[in-house]
């Protein structure tokens, strides 16, 4: 590969370069955030006041369900691939993704499946309105017509995550360059060689799942009908065995995110390298022994909840051993605080928070009070916001450099950081107290008791979405007419990926480096 | 090609419109077959149009594919990729059928058995037993002739060892058992460079394919026209034809790689006993059909 890249619009709709295909994904995933987060503005402007004031309750359950699947299958896991795209061959010393080709196609159909999956809501009787974990019979028998295409949007992304997963285990394990052994790769690749075994494990599950609502809804089968034997509670057994370790996707990446920025602006090397590799590993093992603890209320035998209770306690201890080691490496570090250290740093707290009241939600008898209330939504956006999204964002701030070859404006991107910071915490640290107190989740009016905690929270959401905005200026802005970014771009940065000149080429390592 | 390539780097393929047509031929697929699921007209045209497209794109990305290998573009490192691609799209094919077998067990031991014994059973569904296969679904138990999900007349379940030189099922898994061990010769063949006998055994393993398919479809239409079980007769039609149905359609599949596969030998001359991938992961796909089978012999028709 001697030349540089196409010219024109064929450069991105033909490419087989792994780096166009990372900044595809990113912008697309980036367009998809804020799609997302527009739906999620339209669910927190509805419950700014109690009573029904802009939506009606219909639309709003479209709303909380778009917000859920466009966040998930849109914004958080297009992002983390497409920092696979780029990073993960820059930083094994391979000239490209192990099947270019295959990587491309993998990118170009999650623009169909999400313009399908968006168009429901212009359909008759309106979008996928029974939540993002469509229990069945809510997604069977009681769904709108629109169902249909959102089953085959989910087979279809479905797709695209396995064909994305077998690349990137292709890549790792058979393009790494020679001295590059497994327990020398950087973090960021390890918890994506992880994180794409979980993708080949329960994306064909989740495909399965959909395919037996198809079947019952135009095939007259009775999977989820306990008239013909079937059982609905079948339907969350299935989801959730892919749903669980769904939500480890969506973070472990996030771990090696923070394991690459850490070192760095600490100064030191990651603490406990070993450990973080083998935490990594035994997270996602225990991944698939818990997916019953989000159906503690279901009716589950005592024995169950037992099992499932104590099963994912244990995750608090490999997950508790990444913590320890960020803080250690951070500990008597010459630290300083540039924009993607900010937001690692408040990864580490703030995704600590969340995982505290997962162990709250994991107490089985507690969960009975918990169950669909507002502190579960209080957890779950505490390790996604702060967790997935904050570390997608220090991994822009911080490879951005690289990429384009330019330097983004510190002041505007740690003022970017404060605004997200409070406005997050505003957002979604009410929602433990209106959840304790006992409002109920995915409902577009509340009990006056609960006004001002989500006057809060929709304040707080208004200021966070804000932020974003501010974050895709100076994107652009770097882009455009940042200063030059010097090769190391960072002054205790290490590893591959810093060794080639910024922007990086567009082909790198077409003959392997050599790893000492 | 621009440039000279050799096969001391890895070969890193040039800008390509496949994978731009290929994810437009899936939604096209898709879509058509969503808009006919809805009874809109142009659903079943949109459906073929997308599975035609898909079928030519998928047609001329395999031809580019092997084109580049007989160039000598692919060194022995990019044939790893292909490997280990296969193996775990294999890997997550199995998955899915986890999926389906999961739902099978956690039926006839969990949920079935509850139905019929829980505290509020009699109330629900007075007078319904658990039993499998399921003849009589909850609803019948209830509202007799009038519900909605009849349960099937006959059954598919294992008529006993002495019954089984009669029984459908039982040389089904001979076929594809044996077509599993015919598969492997015709390897064995080529790997002694003797293209002849590696045409005839994978002709062989064709052959059984297509004769386990007829067989299955044999017994579709006994079990519709003869026993009353179809996809509405209650969960054991389900999970029955789910899980033979998306086998049947693995076969299909393979038999049809497999019959590729012999067309390329025999019209083309195409693999050699050190380079014959895409005969290789045809028949990884076949043995992995064959075990899928042995699942679905044991727990869908003798364990019934």
């Amino acid at each position: 590969m001697a030349h540089g890249p196409a010219k024109g619009l064929t450069r991105w709709l033909y490419t087989t370069n792994h780096k166009d295909i990372g900044s595809m994904y990113l912008w697309f995933s980036f367009a998809m955030f804020f799609l997302g987060g527009i739906f999620a503005l339209v669910i927190r402007a509805e419950l700014f006041e109690p009573g029904l004031q802009i939506v009606q309750p219909e639309f709003f359950n479209q709303m909380t369900t778009m917000h859920g699947l466009v966040m998930v299958f849109g914004a958080v896991m297009p992002a983390f691939v497409g920092l696979a795209n780029w990073m993960v061959p820059m930083m094994i010393g391979a000239p490209d993704m192990a099947l270019p080709r295959m990587n491309n196609l993998s990118f170009w159909i999650l623009p169909f499946a999400f313009a399908m999956l968006a168009s429901t809501l212009f359909m008759e009787g309106g979008g996928p309105n029974f939540g993002w974990t469509f229990y069945a019979p809510l997604s069977t028998t009681y769904a709108p017509p629109s169902v249909t295409f959102f089953i085959f949007a989910i087979h279809i992304m479905g797709a695209s995550s396995i064909m994305g997963a077998i690349n990137i285990i292709a890549t790792i394990l058979n393009m790494r360059a020679p001295g590059m052994t497994l327990m020398k790769m950087p973090l960021f690749v390890w918890t994506w060689l992880i994180t794409a075994y979980l993708l080949i494990a329960v994306m064909p599950v989740l495909a399965g799942a959909v395919t037996m609502m198809l079947m019952d809804i135009h095939f007259g089968t009775s999977f989820f009908d306990a008239a013909g034997g079937g059982d609905p509670v079948l339907f969350q057994h299935v989801f959730w065995f892919f749903g669980h370790p769904e939500v480890y996707i969506m973070i472990l990446p996030a771990f090696g995110v923070v394991s690459a920025i850490i070192p760095t602006f600490a100064r030191k090397p990651l603490f406990g390298y070993s450990s973080m590799v083998y935490a990594t590993a035994a997270i996602a093992i225990l991944s698939f022994m818990v997916w019953a603890h989000h159906m503690f209320t279901v009716g589950l035998p005592f024995i169950g909840e037992w099992v499932f209770m104590i099963a994912t306690m244990a995750i608090a201890v490999p997950t508790g051993v990444k913590v320890f080691n960020w803080v250690t490496t951070m500990y008597k570090g010459a630290l300083t605080f540039e924009t993607p250290m900010l937001f690692s740093i408040a990864f580490v707290i703030l995704f600590t928070i969340g995982g505290f009241s997962g162990l709250m939600l994991a107490i089985a008898p507690a969960d009975f009070q918990y169950h669909d209330t507002y502190f579960v939504v209080a957890h779950f956006h505490y390790v996604l916001v702060p967790g997935a999204i904050f570390s997608i964002t220090a991994a822009v701030y911080y490879w951005l450099p690289k990429w384009c070859g330019r330097m983004y404006d510190e002041v505007l991107g740690k003022t970017h950081f404060w605004l997200a910071f409070i406005g997050l915490n505003l957002t979604f640290f009410p929602m433990h107290f209106s959840g304790l107190a006992g409002m109920p989740r995915r409902i577009p009016d509340y009990n006056p008791l609960f006004a001002n905690w989500n006057m809060l929270s929709s304040v707080g959401a208004f200021l966070f979405g804000a932020a974003q905005v501010l974050f895709l200026y100076i994107v652009i802005r770097a882009i455009v007419s940042g200063r030059k970014a010097t090769d190391q771009v960072w002054e205790g940065a290490h590893g591959l990926e810093w060794t080639v000149p910024s922007p990086a080429p567009y082909h790198t390592f077409t003959t392997p480096p050599k790893v000492d | 090609m621009a440039h000279q390539h050799d096969a001391s780097t890895y070969y890193v393929p040039e800008q390509s419109k496949l994978p731009l047509i290929t994810a437009f031929a899936m939604f096209l697929t898709v879509y058509g077959l969503g808009s006919w699921f809805n009874n809109v007209s142009a659903g079943p045209f949109l459906f073929a149009s997308g599975f035609l497209l898909m079928a030519g794109v998928m047609f001329a990305w395999f031809s580019a594919v092997i084109k580049e290998n007989l160039a000598g573009l692919n060194n022995a490192q990019l044939k790893r990729s292909y490997v280990w691609g296969m193996g775990w799209f294999i890997f997550s094919e199995v998955m899915f059928f986890a999926a389906f077998f999961g739902a099978l067990f956690y039926v006839r031991v969990i949920s079935l058995p509850e139905l019929g014994t829980a505290n509020n059973s009699e109330l629900l569904w007075g007078g319904f037993k658990p039993d499998w296969p399921l003849m009589t679904t909850p609803d019948m138990a209830v509202k007799g002739e009038a519900a909605k999900h009849l349960g099937p007349e006959g059954n598919m379940s294992n008529p006993g060892i002495l019954g089984w030189l009669s029984w459908l099922p039982f040389w089904n898994t001979v076929i594809l058992l044996t077509s599993s061990f015919t598969v492997h010769f015709a390897h064995t063949a080529l790997k002694k460079h003797n293209k002849k006998q590696f045409n005839i055994w994978l002709g062989v393993t064709v052959f059984l394919g297509i004769c386990f398919l007829i067989l299955q479809i044999e017994e579709y239409v006994h079990a519709y026209q003869e026993l009353g079980l179809t996809l509405h007769s209650g969960i054991y039609g389900a999970t029955f034809f789910m899980l033979t149905g998306f086998h049947g359609a693995h076969v299909t599949i393979g038999t049809f790689m497999l019959l590729v596969m012999l067309l390329r030998s025999v019209l083309k001359g195409h693999f050699k006993h050190d380079d014959c991938f895409g005969f290789e992961a045809a028949s990884w796909y076949w043995h992995f059909v064959d075990v899928v089978w042995l699942g679905l012999f044991i727990f869908v028709y003798i364990l019934s």
